[in-house]
């Protein structure tokens, strides 16, 4: 079986051979043919099926009242009540999802009937605006399928999210008489007001079997963990209101009650609080004396203060949400969506979602018991996590509660994730708001391990023909204690690298690797020859760096494996006059990169450089020619939000005496081309990776006044 | 070789062009025509008038929410504790919240009885309990109760099984239904059904139990552990088998099983199949259905091939060389398998229908763990194979972070399972599951600190904090003194010199009282004196006067430059969660002592940094306290030099990495006159001066006087004796020093930030 995600060449570059002009014409030949078949069997495709199914179009345009009636004999069968007992591996048929590349279940819907009892009476509202802009959305994602033999879902298109609106046994029924019902397995309804009168059960009441139950207002007792969905109860006030989100700072309430119809024992609990604590607490309720045509719901009172609903939630800091009689509450919803942090008091309750997101972050769960000292509590919370709180709130209106949509795809991401745990969403995805997600770094080597010595590195040295020079890189590297291999990279296509012969002696083994075209980029490819964690990329003529110098500056990669460790250091600066980046190459007291014309890091970043490098950032150094160990600072940078090391005095690799070769001027349009890259980098990143730090790391006795033959490292080279 | 390549590829062209012809049809549905599909589907109608459709709630009716119910509040709440009791027992409704609250959260263990045995593992985990900082000896005070009977193993076909604990339990006169008690249990059930009885009633009490089904889990009151052995570690535990992060992963095999095939009975229908997916090149799955007494009665044609095949692979060799584990039920959900293969760094494929996994309330196990569907098992071997290796790296170091964190030894297991109780009992002041899943894990970081993760040295990267611009001075005086002595008068100038200077808080550590304030020296930065109790440890007390997250740790007779305080506080920031600081240690492992020997002299490493003059976050001075149990402490206030040497020990085992030395001006001839001390006996710490630029080996000898060599010894004795504390040696050892980038470079003096660090 083919895996969609899975590619990951372990191959080096290919030789592509010179074809033979021969071969040339009969490839040639072949490949018309190739694209004739295709061309062909595209029109072939193409013209029945798309006159088969035009003749289903045409009902397109339709009323909800048009939809075909469908009479339930009051004999016909009642689904069991749910099973309290159901899982996934249990009452769910898997097979049904099958293995699919993609990792996405199909989801069909049923068309829209309208359910009438023996005497012609309705069984429910046809369809409310919510369940269709639900359906619609459902219908519209990838997870739709037209095909019910294909479905591993299939969600009924009767409306049970309210139960109020409809006849128990018969919606039952209609549930029981699905094409495909089976006893409910694979059936998914969405309910958000369960329960009725007196005792308002915190579950639907409509008999469903095993069927799974996206609900709002679920409790501890009903809800079956890792079966059920738990789903927010939608307010429509959501796309009624518009309330831009407020940034961080102080409010003027810090706890607001807006809830209408409190239980009278919650209300003296909570005007005690107001009692004790003064204005910044305000309970408000609903209006008494508004004149004609204002909406009551759109407007709270406190006394005689009118405030408008649900703006006057953005004028607090936390913002209660209590049981009414049933768990769920849409003003939830209205709450998040103010930026409010909302604080839980509903015993048992199922917090929305809860089994991917984490409501700690967003929101303050108070037992009802201790109602009585919500204030004291809510007063512990330092203030920085008040305004994540608030922040989170608002993301999670936005991202879970916003809409109808909103509400579908997460229910069916949730079930996603369960069939296909090991393509599941993130806890990070799931949860952190686009600001953290933008801000934070997830670490791809994140577990803190200081890899054996005796490991080694690889040294990898990109040669063109510069093979004097080479040799004698070779000949100097292969004297550092822990050099474990020695790859030559190729890059030269014209010419044949040095017979083995020629080639030093050196104690450990030497590949040569040959490229197929003169890339930059082909001395960040992780090769397999690459069989150690720590890579030395150097240069062919970086000849200047001490035995001591290289195996200290590996001891120090070992302690940072995470980062770039590497010996010349230099600068990016931020430029007032031109208002870009400039790279800086003076000694200074800070560096912020690393050049990687001797450098230790870590294979995973060849890793990254050569599949993961953001934008055309890989092609453009390859194009340009310059500037590779720049984005190989960026990348490491921005993966890992550290800073390089720079170890040892080293401030450049030219030896002293021959500078000034080259002139000036040539010194200055370099300098000017690697500015250019770094604003080129930072504007592809979006943000500027790179930390600038004021050490550099030398060995623990470095100039110490003690006998050099004791230290490890006593020849650790110059400047 | 030119013909067959070119047959090679015709035969491809031929196949090719007939899978289009012919299997068109089932082609057409996949991508290649998915442009053109996403028209023709039939999607959900866009009704004419979709616009009039009325809301599924009126709008007052959603905000009213039905009437207010009937029942207040209180009497509902009073209505489930008498409905919602044993199988559907929830915090609110079996545990007595109240009993927490005066005392905090204290575990009182029901005394030993004579003639009661317990089994070993019930023994750690009882001692676990007891040298927590959580015990209690008074059941007065207590908010959790354990008792003293085993009932790990409740197969009552075994021999561990104790008889008449009903009896025994009704007869406990704080039993009371079991409310608060939290019972421990591996085994339950026995053949052939192995259901989750555990032959006794539990009434009310917690149940932390190893393969934990869902069906009986009562989630949010119970607690699923892992199954470990009973050779589990009681602390510190072994470490992970990860060395090297490779991507892609090389190991021998993808995935690998080595295990009993069962032929009958419950557990059979997975173990039965997973023959089946044995390739004998990347995948490898052995059974063997040589166990039990009577196995050749059951025994089929698979058996005496498979044996043969069995015994050919060596289970550890397995584990060590493969990517992932598959971890099937046996009789029971859990097996000792999970552990294994979490320690061994292979990724746990688990195929146990319906088990809770251990602290599933807490764990994220979908970052560690591949949770398969025993009824897909034979979609396993494709599954793991598409897992990109980036994943599988970051699984990898997941399973190694879990181990250690949570799982290594019963001192993990036992304390994760009372923190995830403790979390429930304050809900705004718990973890959040980011917190339980993130280095350094949940045991680690106390919600009694802070809730909010940039109060904490380890998430600054990950949520986009950077640690606080300023730090506070916190110097230590014991000096007996009239007056305020000449170098701690110079050490106040320095430090307030510095930019980065918030404040310096002295703690003054002598029954004498403080020098009045008109004879502190006026400094640019607030100064508050604290007066400190003698006990050493209280020098890691989280004093509320320190308000940075930055605390650079002092010594009175510290002498240091505002310029070398400047540079560590920039490197500090750079590693908010190690110490960083000037005069350093090391220790090493003696072999001919066969133990951990210390030492001061100048080294090529260091592993630990003297509290005398270093920084680290402040968040590490309320892990000292409230962290490390009392007997700690005990030992730590004993000792006359140890307490700085415990907390490099803390740290270290908190980052796994070793601390920060920077670079310091050569001072040995202004080392400072011993000072006459409050303290009897060798006190204070070593002061930098006196490291000697000796040979390490004639160690002790050269060290001036007795008190210095018993000093040394105390030193070393401490070094060993927390070692066995933690289970472990944790500190680590680092061969590098950071200097400022021009460091003692032959540049211009003018060019240099620090000029003056390298007089």
């Amino acid at each position: 079986i083919m895996c969609a995600s899975a590619k990951y060449n372990t191959r080096g570059p290919a030789l592509i051979p010179r074809m033979k002009t021969k071969h040339r014409i009969y490839y040639i030949t072949l490949f018309s043919i190739v694209l004739l078949g295709l061309i062909a069997t595209g029109m072939f495709q193409f013209w029945p099926h798309s006159i088969e199914s035009s003749s289903d179009w045409t009902v397109e345009k339709r009323s909800v009242h048009d939809v075909p009636v469908v009479k339930l004999p009051a004999d016909s069968p009642i689904p069991e009540r749910g099973d309290l007992s159901c899982r996934m591996h249990t009452c769910f048929d898997v097979y049904r999802c099958g293995f699919n590349p993609k990792n996405k279940i199909k989801v069909y819907i049923y068309s829209l009937k309208k359910y009438v009892d023996e005497y012609g009476t309705l069984v429910s509202n046809t369809i409310s605006r919510e369940y269709n802009e639900l359906l619609t959305a459902i219908s519209d994602s990838e997870f739709y399928t037209d095909d019910v033999n294909r479905a591993c879902l299939f969600v009924p298109s009767i409306d049970v999210l309210n139960q109020n609106t409809l006849r128990i046994k018969e919606t039952a029924q209609a549930l029981a008489q699905l094409s495909r019902w089976d006893r409910g397995t694979n059936h998914l309804l969405f309910n958000m007001l369960p329960g009725g009168p007196p005792d308002y059960n915190t579950a639907l009441d409509v008999p469903r079997d095993r069927a799974l139950l996206a609900g709002g207002g679920f409790s501890t007792w009903t809800y079956r963990q890792g079966y059920d969905v738990s789903i927010p109860v939608y307010s429509p006030l959501s796309g009624e209101v518009d309330l831009p989100e407020r940034g961080p700072g102080p409010r003027r309430y810090f706890i607001l009650s807006s809830q209408m119809a409190l239980h009278p024992e919650y209300r003296l609990e909570l005007e005690a609080l107001q009692a004790e604590n003064g204005e910044s607490v305000l309970i408000l309720d609903k209006c008494t004396n508004l004149s004609d045509g204002v909406p009551a719901v759109r407007k709270r009172c406190y006394k005689n203060q009118v405030f408008d609903y649900p703006q006057v939630l953005q004028e607090s800091t936390f913002c209660v949400v209590l049981r009414g009689a049933r768990l769920g509450q849409a003003v939830l919803s209205d709450v998040l969506q103010a930026g409010c942090v909302p604080v839980i008091i509903a015993d048992s309750y199922i917090l929305p979602f809860s089994e991917v997101l984490d409501w700690k972050r967003a929101s303050v769960v108070i037992p009802e018991e201790k109602m009585p000292e919500m204030y004291s509590i809510l007063q512990s919370i330092p203030q920085r996590q008040i305004e994540e709180m608030q922040r989170q709130a608002r993301w999670f209106w936005e991202a879970y509660f916003r809409s109808m949509k909103a509400i579908a795809l997460a229910t069916l991401q949730i079930i996603n994730d369960r069939i296909y745990p090991y393509a599941a969403i993130s806890y990070e995805e799931w949860n952190d708001p686009p600001a953290v997600k933008w801000s934070s770094v997830s670490n791809p080597l994140f577990l803190p391990l200081i890899p054996p010595q005796s490991q080694g590195f690889t040294a990898v040295v990109l040669t063109y023909d510069r093979v004097e020079s080479l040799f004698r890189v070779i000949t100097e590297v292969s004297k550092v204690p822990s050099l474990s291999k020695l790859l030559v990279v190729w890059n030269n296509q014209n010419k044949n690298p040095p017979e083995d012969s020629l080639w030093p002696k050196i104690r450990v083994p030497l590949k040569v690797v040959r490229t197929a075209e003169n890339k930059l980029s082909n001395r960040f490819f992780p090769y397999d020859e690459i069989e150690t964690e720590a890579v030395l990329a150097i240069d062919d003529d970086i000849i200047m760096l001490t035995s001591d110098e290289l195996q200290f500056g590996y001891e120090v990669w070992r302690e940072f494996p995470d980062r770039l460790v590497g010996y010349p250091g230099r600068l990016h600066l931020w430029d007032h006059e031109m208002n870009k980046w400039k790279y800086e190459s003076e000694w200074t007291n800070e560096v912020s990169m690393v050049l990687t014309g001797a450098a230790f890091y870590h294979k995973y970043f060849n890793y990254l450089y050569t599949y993961k490098m953001p934008g055309d950032i890989k092609n453009w150094v390859d194009a340009h020619m310059n500037c590779e160990d720049i984005a190989m600072n960026f990348l490491v940078a921005n993966v890992t939000g550290k800073s390089v090391i720079k170890v040892t005095p080293r401030k450049k690799f030219k030896c002293p005496e021959c500078t000034a070769i080259d002139g000036l001027s040539l010194d200055q349009t370099h300098m000017v081309e690697r500015s250019e890259c770094i604003n080129k980098f930072a504007s592809v990143f979006g943000t500027m990776p790179l930390k600038v730090v004021e050490h550099r790391a030398d060995p623990v006795l470095y100039k110490d006044d003690f006998p050099e033959k004791l230290k490890s490292f006593p020849n650790i080279g110059s400047l | 070789m030119q013909t067959r390549k070119k047959y090679i590829f015709l035969t491809f062209l031929a196949s090719w062009l007939l899978l289009f012809f012919f299997g068109g049809d089932q082609l057409r549905r996949f991508a290649f025509f998915s442009g053109r599909k996403a028209e023709a589907q039939r999607n959900w109608p866009r009704w004419t008038d979709r616009a009039l459709l009325k809301s599924f709630a009126d709008p007052e009716e959603l905000q009213r929410d039905g009437d207010p119910s009937l029942l207040s509040p209180r009497e509902r709440r009073a209505a489930w504790l008498s409905v919602y009791r044993s199988s559907r027992c929830r915090m609110e409704t079996c545990f007595d919240f109240s009993r927490c609250e005066r005392h905090g959260f204290k575990v009182f263990t029901y005394p030993q009885e004579r003639g009661q045995p317990v089994s070993e593992t019930y023994g750690k985990i009882l001692s676990s309990i007891e040298h927590s900082r959580y015990h209690t000896l008074n059941p007065e005070e207590a908010c959790l109760f354990i008792l003293s009977i085993d009932t790990l193993d409740r197969d009552h076909l075994s021999g561990q099984y104790i008889r008449d604990v009903d009896e025994k339990i009704r007869s406990f006169p704080l039993w009371n239904g079991g409310r608060n008690h939290l019972i421990f249990n591996l085994y339950s059930g026995t053949w052939p059904s192995y259901t989750g009885e555990l032959g006794f009633d539990i009434g009310q009490a917690i149940l932390a139990k190893a393969s934990f089904d869902t069906k009986n889990f009562r989630p949010g009151f119970d607690v699923s552990i892992p199954l470990f052995s009973k050779d589990h570690p009681q602390r510190g535990g072994d470490r992970g088998w990860l060395y090297q992060d490779s991507v892609p992963p090389k190991k021998k095999y993808l995935l690998v099983f080595k295990g009993k095939r069962y032929l009958t009975g419950i557990g059979s229908g997975t173990r039965n199949a997973l023959h089946h997916i044995h390739n004998g090149k990347d995948i490898i799955s052995l059974t063997t259905c040589k166990h039990g007494k009577d196995w050749e009665k059951h025994k089929d044609v698979r058996c005496d091939r498979d044996n043969i095949d069995y015994e050919r692979f060596d289970y550890q060799e397995l584990l060590h060389n493969s990517t992932f584990c598959i971890v099937p039920r046996g009789r029971r959900l859990g097996s000792f398998r999970f552990l294994e293969a979490l320690q061994a760094a292979c990724i746990p494929v688990l195929l146990s229908d319906g088990w809770e996994l251990p602290f599933a309330e807490a764990i994220d196990w979908g970052k560690a763990a591949v949770v398969g569907s025993e009824r897909l098992l034979l979609q396993i071997p494709s599954t793991v194979r598409c897992i990109h290796p980036e994943r599988v790296l970051a699984f990898q170091q997941q399973t190694q972070f879990l181990w250690d964190a949570y799982f290594s030894s019963v001192d993990k297991i036992v304390h994760t399972t009372l923190e995830i109780i403790k979390d429930r009992l304050s809900p705004h002041r718990s973890r959040s599951r980011f917190l339980w899943n993130t280095l350094p894990g949940g045991l680690l970081v106390l919600p009694d600190f802070s809730t909010h993760l940039g109060d904490f040295p380890f998430y600054y990267l990950q949520h986009g904090y950077s640690p606080s611009k300023k730090f506070t001075a916190f110097i230590r005086a014991v000096s007996q003194a009239e007056s305020l002595s000449q170098p701690i008068l110079r050490l106040i100038q320095a430090v307030s010199g510095s930019q980065y200077c918030a404040q310096i808080v002295v703690l003054w550590s002598c029954e004498k009282p403080p020098p009045p304030s008109r004879k502190w020296p006026q400094s640019a930065v607030p100064l508050t004196i604290i007066q400190g109790r003698r006990k050493l440890s209280n020098r890691f007390f989280p004093f509320e006067a320190i308000q940075t997250d930055a605390v650079l740790s002092l010594d009175e007779d510290t002498s240091l430059s505002t310029s070398e305080v400047d540079f560590a506080f920039l490197v500090w920031r750079s590693f908010p969660e190690r110490i960083v600081g000037f005069p350093t240690q090391s220790h090493f492992w003696d072999p001919e002592q066969g133990r951990w020997g210390y030492t001061s002299k100048w080294t090529n490493e260091l592993s630990i940094i003297l509290t005398t003059a270093a920084f680290y976050h402040r968040y590490y001075h309320s892990l000292f306290t409230e962290y490390l149990p009392a007997g700690l402490q005990e030992l730590v206030d004993g000792l006359a030099a140890c307490e700085d040497i415990l907390m490099n020990v803390l740290v270290a085992a908190v980052t796994k990495l070793p601390p920060i030395k920077v670079t310091q001006r050569k001072q040995h001839k202004e080392a400072v006159a011993q000072q006459a001390e409050c303290r009897d006996g060798a006190a204070g710490t070593l002061p930098p001066g006196q490291q000697s630029p000796s040979a390490p080996h004639s160690a002790s000898a050269k060290l001036k006087g007795t008190a210095g060599s018993r000093r040394f010894s105390q030193r070393q004795d401490c070094l060993n004796q927390l070692a066995d504390w933690f289970g472990y040696m944790p500190l680590v050892s680092s061969q590098l020093r950071l200097d400022p980038v021009l460091f003692k470079d032959q540049v211009s003096v003018l060019r240099k930030k620090y000029p003056s660090l390298e007089k």
